[in-house]
């Protein structure tokens, strides 16, 4: 596939000024999100993301620095022309925002107001809309008669009513529960696949990142302070927030508070090594903890296990407890990292003198 | 039964042609200003609405202009603006009294409530509603017919409703310093010459049109919220 570019920040600064002081809310970010892909924009509350999503479509007006979407340089526009060219860019929104006083219909009419279609033409696109996000039979419901999946899925048929290039989602999912989240994302995953529409993705959860994102960029305090396609950041995430979100989708972590509370699950007998084991590549395909129990004849019992499959490579770890001679638990753990496993010795009763980490 | 009715109100019974007349007067005046009122006072409403800052058309100045006019005019008790409007009102209507010098300072009174009371409705409507219409690429117009006018009616209904029954209540204020109307009728006989009969009819008339106009307002308000 060709790379080409369709949304290009260049040093985007975005100010707030109120009374007594002035909120950086952007500072200095430059990026490339390319055409037909799933681009993730993650960041806790404040970061900015929600500003920098906002000035792809100039509903916020950058302070300095450009905004070009497929070629046209909106941040250098009028009101006029940005207007048309804001019908190209679809964007949903973590309340919905429809309109309470008109039905599902006439909601995602209303999107067409303007566009020159006969009202046949019209009618025929909303219910094509409709159909398409699974609710042709609510057409007539008002928006306080629809769960908060069906709202969004209404906000989604209104966003794609100009048959837009480009849809923003601001925390389009974070309102919901995660079962409803899954089939928003895979909604979202299937008009990128299907209509070929680049979706970028504003959130606070890595779960929605590892679901659909192809890149992601991981903003704190108004400044992309990571990006990447997804796999690598997970893989080996470099600055300590992209890692805190990391942590946050795994349980793994669970086991030093389980350690700080001295529970009897991490209690080890002579001999045993409570390590973690994470998985940075392709390697995890193989049997690795079967084979080594086979193999260096140790006893492995499994006490968290959370993998992942992103960008269709698994990613992740499992937190064991090996036991059995100590050569053999020590010869074991070589083993594993020699595989390319990173091996973290949490807690080793193995006698002092054969400690080898 | 007309022997009754003749005990009870002997005053209003001989004066009925002129009580029908009061009443028309009312209804005329109510109407013909209520009409002027909803123009501007939706015309006014919408503007501070878009111009106030974070609006779809900010424009400071704009707003606080507007606003302080509405301040000035809504602390002015609607008995002096009468007084004070009198040359206004020959200008515009060449008298100063009847149903057609009643209307100018009816309206001039209530225009200012009125678009406070629009205002209000209108800023009840969700920002990010207002968020949504503009990233779909609507203009300022089409928002404010579109979005602010449609999804505010019930709130609307609502503002309509106070203030048409305050227009009432002004009306028979105006009928004091010779508007005619119902409260003219009151006063003139009621009080001026104690007819309580009249007074006590006059008021359950009164009481009735704020009914009507409560029911109809509610009702709109019910039907258009969903």
């Amino acid at each position: 596939m060709i790379m080409e570019t369709i949304i290009e920040f260049q040093n985007l600064k975005k100010k707030f000024e109120t009374k007594d002081h002035v909120v950086e809310a952007v500072r200095d970010v430059s990026l490339r999100i390319q055409r037909g892909e799933i681009y993730g924009i993650i960041g806790f509350s404040g970061a900015g993301k929600s500003t920098l999503v906002r000035c792809i479509n100039m509903l916020e007006k950058p302070s300095s620095g450009k905004v070009i979407v497929d070629g046209v340089e909106l941040s250098a526009l009028g009101e006029k022309a940005l207007r048309h060219e804001r019908k190209k860019i679809g964007m949903i929104f973590q309340q919905f925002n429809l309109m309470p006083s008109r039905t599902v219909f006439d909601n995602v009419a209303l999107a067409l107001h303007g566009s020159g279609l006969s009202k046949e033409k019209t009618e025929k696109k909303v219910e094509q809309l409709l159909e398409y996000v699974g609710l042709s039979e609510r057409a007539n419901s008002y928006p306080s008669q629809l769960s908060g999946g069906q709202k969004q899925r209404v906000a989604i048929a209104r966003a794609l009513a100009n048959d837009p290039k480009v849809l923003l989602c601001d925390e389009a999912t974070s309102a919901l529960d995660p079962q409803t989240t899954r089939a928003i994302l895979e909604l979202l995953r299937r008009l990128n696949k299907e209509l070929g529409i680049t979706v970028v993705v504003i959130t606070h959860e890595m779960n929605v990142i590892k679901r659909i994102c192809d890149h992601v960029a991981v903003m704190e305090n108004g400044e992309v302070v990571e990006e990447g396609d997804v796999f690598s950041v997970f893989a080996s995430p470099q600055k300590q927030i992209t890692k805190d979100f990391i942590n946050i989708t795994s349980n793994l972590t669970e086991i030093y508070d389980l350690v700080e509370r001295k529970d009897p699950i991490v209690d080890l007998q002579s001999g045993e090594v409570l390590a973690m084991l994470k998985f940075r590549n392709a390697t995890v395909s193989e049997p690795l903890i079967s084979s080594v129990s086979k193999e260096f004849d140790v006893v492995c019992n499994i006490l968290f296990g959370d993998l992942d499959i992103i960008s269709g490579a698994p990613i992740g770890g499992t937190v064991v407890i090996f036991g059995g001679e100590e050569e053999k638990v020590t010869s074991a753990l070589n083993h594993l990292t020699d595989k390319g496993i990173s091996v973290e010795v949490i807690r080793d009763a193995r006698s002092a003198s054969k400690i080898i980490a | 039964m007309q022997d009754l009715l003749l005990k009870l109100l002997p005053n209003l019974m001989v004066r009925i042609p002129e009580f029908i007349d009061s009443i028309i007067d009312t209804l005329k005046m109510v109407a013909i200003s209520g009409g002027f009122v909803f123009l501007f006072g939706i015309l006014i409403g919408v503007t501070l609405i878009v111009t106030r800052d974070g609006g779809i058309l900010e424009q400071r100045a704009v707003f606080q202009a507007f606003d302080k006019l509405i301040n000035i005019f809504r602390s002015v008790p609607f008995v002096i603006l009468i007084s004070l409007l009198l040359p206004l009102t020959r200008l515009i209507v060449h008298t100063s009294i009847g149903v057609k010098g009643a209307i100018v300072p009816l309206v001039i009174g209530t225009v200012p409530f009125f678009a406070r009371q629009v205002e209000a409705a209108l800023s009840e409507i969700d920002k990010g509603v207002i968020e949504a219409a503009k990233a779909m690429g609507m203009g300022p117009v089409t928002i404010i017919f579109k979005i602010y006018l449609r999804e505010g009616i019930p709130a609307l209904a609502r503002a309509t409703t106070i203030t048409a029954i305050n227009l009432l209540g002004l009306t028979a204020m105006a009928g004091a310093v010779g508007a005619g109307g119902l409260g003219d009728f009151a006063i003139r006989y009621g009080h001026n010459r104690y007819m309580t009969d009249i007074t006590w009819v006059t008021t359950i008339v009164l009481i009735l049109f704020v009914c009507v106009i409560q029911v109809a307002g509610n009702f709109i308000a019910k039907r258009s919220t969903h």
